[in-house]
């Protein structure tokens, strides 16, 4: 090969003769052969590395798979809380809650008058009795409730507005006709509360986003020190590679497939812990969901959603090694 | 192959420990570096092996100029020599082939490649049969002879030997030196810093020997 002169201007200079001793035997094939086998070998040796100190791995991986599995627990659990919100968000359902005095039969006709309304799209009415055997289901309050003699329930009226009324002011004039009603004892537009509890749950994400940041700097700062450990460990090893003309990344490259196992298998790991808490929580949940008529269902991991989780932890631990790595290698030096 | 020219070296604490060093050793030549402790053998090796950087004057190997040896291309230079040390510098978590292979493994050998050096280099000291054991196993002698076959597993033009019979009889001595000469019998420049005097004289080979960092027999 031709060396090029990149400064013509300048009186020429002895190069390294880096190429000939680069050059190892064999064409280009077999040194491509060679460079795969170099990375397959620091993959696989690197396991075992890590298999053969199963304390010290178990330790380091178990700290991280916590810190990864707090990050991406909480995010799960935004998730779903938005998916609760979700569903709430076309319903601007507005409850009217009758007076006690007023019959179920005029309840009726109260509530044919109501579905006339060009405004309304549905409306529903709950009696007494639906609205008693739905608490006595789901309150746990039913031998109390026995001891009652009169049922204390309203009688409720349902109404879901158009769609088209998704503006703020048409609602709040509709939702005002209703409070003026004499049958109605006590209106309530469910949208207030969606709002309160999108805000709170927009908060909730941004706390998961915040927590994640501090918990994925944690996962590059342990990773990272757990190679500093590593090199310490094996410093006589870098050392006489360094003598025998290793490059600095050739010294790195087992350490940094280090790094990606132990970011990669605490990624694993910590898929398993939250989805095994998922599962712990699933039957409460569900039970939950039955109070809001199944709308909710408990969300766990996408495939998605389990492939961001391994690219980041692994990711975070190679870089956190990597960056560590180009410093300590530099500085340890054959004496 | 070899050449010193007025080399110094001066360290901030301890002031010069190298004073105008000149020498020149020719291709296929053994040299003896030899002088009392702190007279200067180490950093004669040190500059060598680039682990150290001259203050003054010009160290060329194998006509390459080492005072303009980038550090990202230091490696490569290293692999133009073997060292062999007293100490031997085993990893002792690998076996005696793997440990003679870690030369040609750096520097991207083929699998088959690696695997006829490897026995050629135990071959031809004396250790074929033992690739599969660790170095621990291994008598003093022995471990010696790994580390030498390691040094010129890459026939290196050049081999660089700290005390590499500090730790060995009389008669293994010995036999590491014939061992020396047969590669110098292939074209090999050999330097052995060592201060073992009745060796030195029983081989009857070149003396470099310094005094206070100055080379006073060359």
């Amino acid at each position: 090969m031709k060396q090029i002169d990149k400064y013509p201007h300048k009186a020429k200079v002895v190069k390294p003769d880096v190429r000939q001793t680069q050059k190892a035997g064999g064409n280009f094939s077999d040194r491509f052969k060679a460079y795969r086998d170099q990375h397959a070998q620091a993959l696989f040796s690197s396991l075992g590395r890590l298999f053969s100190t199963p304390f010290t791995s178990t330790m380091t991986i178990g700290v991280l798979a916590i810190a990864i599995s707090l990050a991406s627990g909480f995010y799960l659990v935004v998730v779903n809380l938005q998916q609760l919100t979700a569903g709430l968000e076309a319903s601007n359902q507005i409850s009217l809650f009758l007076r006690d005095e007023i019959s179920e039969a005029h309840a009726n006709k109260y509530a044919e008058a109501i579905r006339k309304n060009p405004n309304v799209r549905d409306v529903k009415l709950i009696t007494k009795q639906q609205a008693m055997a739905e608490f006595k289901g789901f309150s746990g309050f039913g031998d109390a409730i026995d001891v009652l003699e009169k049922n204390p329930l309203p009688i409720v009226i349902q109404v879901l507005p158009k769609d088209a009324l998704v503006d703020k002011q048409g609602l709040t004039k509709l939702f005002e006709d209703f409070k003026q009603s004499t049958e109605v004892d006590f209106a309530q537009m469910d949208l207030a509360w969606v709002v309160r509890l999108q805000s709170i749950v927009s908060t909730a994400r941004l706390g998961a986003i915040l927590l994640s940041l501090l918990l994925g700097l944690a996962v590059f700062f342990i990773a990272g020190n757990t190679i500093r450990l590593e090199i310490h460990n094996r410093r006589e090893e870098v050392i006489i590679a360094k003598l025998v003309g290793a490059t600095n990344s050739f010294i790195q490259r087992p350490f940094l497939y280090t790094g990606f196992w132990i970011g990669f298998l605490s990624g694993v790991a910590a898929w398993f812990i939250v989805t095994f808490m998922m599962l712990i929580l699933r039957q409460s949940v569900e039970n939950i969901s039955g109070l809001y008529e199944g709308a909710f269902h408990l969300l766990f991991f996408s495939y998605r959603e389990t492939l961001i989780l391994l690219i980041t932890s692994t990711l975070l631990a190679v870089v956190g090694s990597w960056l560590v790595l180009h410093i300590q290698v530099k500085q340890l030096q054959p004496e | 192959m070899l050449k010193f020219d007025n080399v110094s070296k001066r360290y901030a604490e301890t002031g010069d420990v190298l004073k105008n060093v000149s020498f020149h050793l020719r291709q296929g030549e053994i040299a003896f570096l030899t002088g009392h402790s702190g007279a200067g053998k180490s950093t004669v090796l040190k500059l060598i092996a680039l682990m150290e950087r001259s203050t003054r004057g010009d160290i060329v190997l194998d006509g390459q100029k080492l005072s303009s040896v980038k550090e990202r291309h230091v490696p490569y230079i290293r692999r133009k020599m073997g060292f062999i040390f007293q100490d031997y510098k085993l990893l002792q978590d690998r076996t005696v082939f793997d440990n003679v292979a870690l030369p040609l493994i750096i520097a991207g050998y083929g699998h088959h490649e690696i695997s006829r050096r490897v026995r050629a280099a135990l071959d031809k000291v004396g250790l074929l049969g033992k690739e599969k054991k660790f170095p621990l196993g291994l008598s003093g002698g022995e471990q010696q002879r790994v580390g030498i076959a390691r040094a010129v597993v890459n026939k290196p033009p050049m081999i660089i030997a700290d005390e590499p019979t500090g730790n060995l009889d009389p008669e293994l001595s010995t036999e590491i030196m014939l061992l020396f000469e047969q590669f110098q019998k292939v074209g090999v420049t050999i330097l052995i810093a060592s201060h073992d005097i009745s060796l030195i004289q029983r081989m009857n080979h070149r003396v470099l020997r310094l005094d206070h960092g100055q080379l006073v027999v060359s």
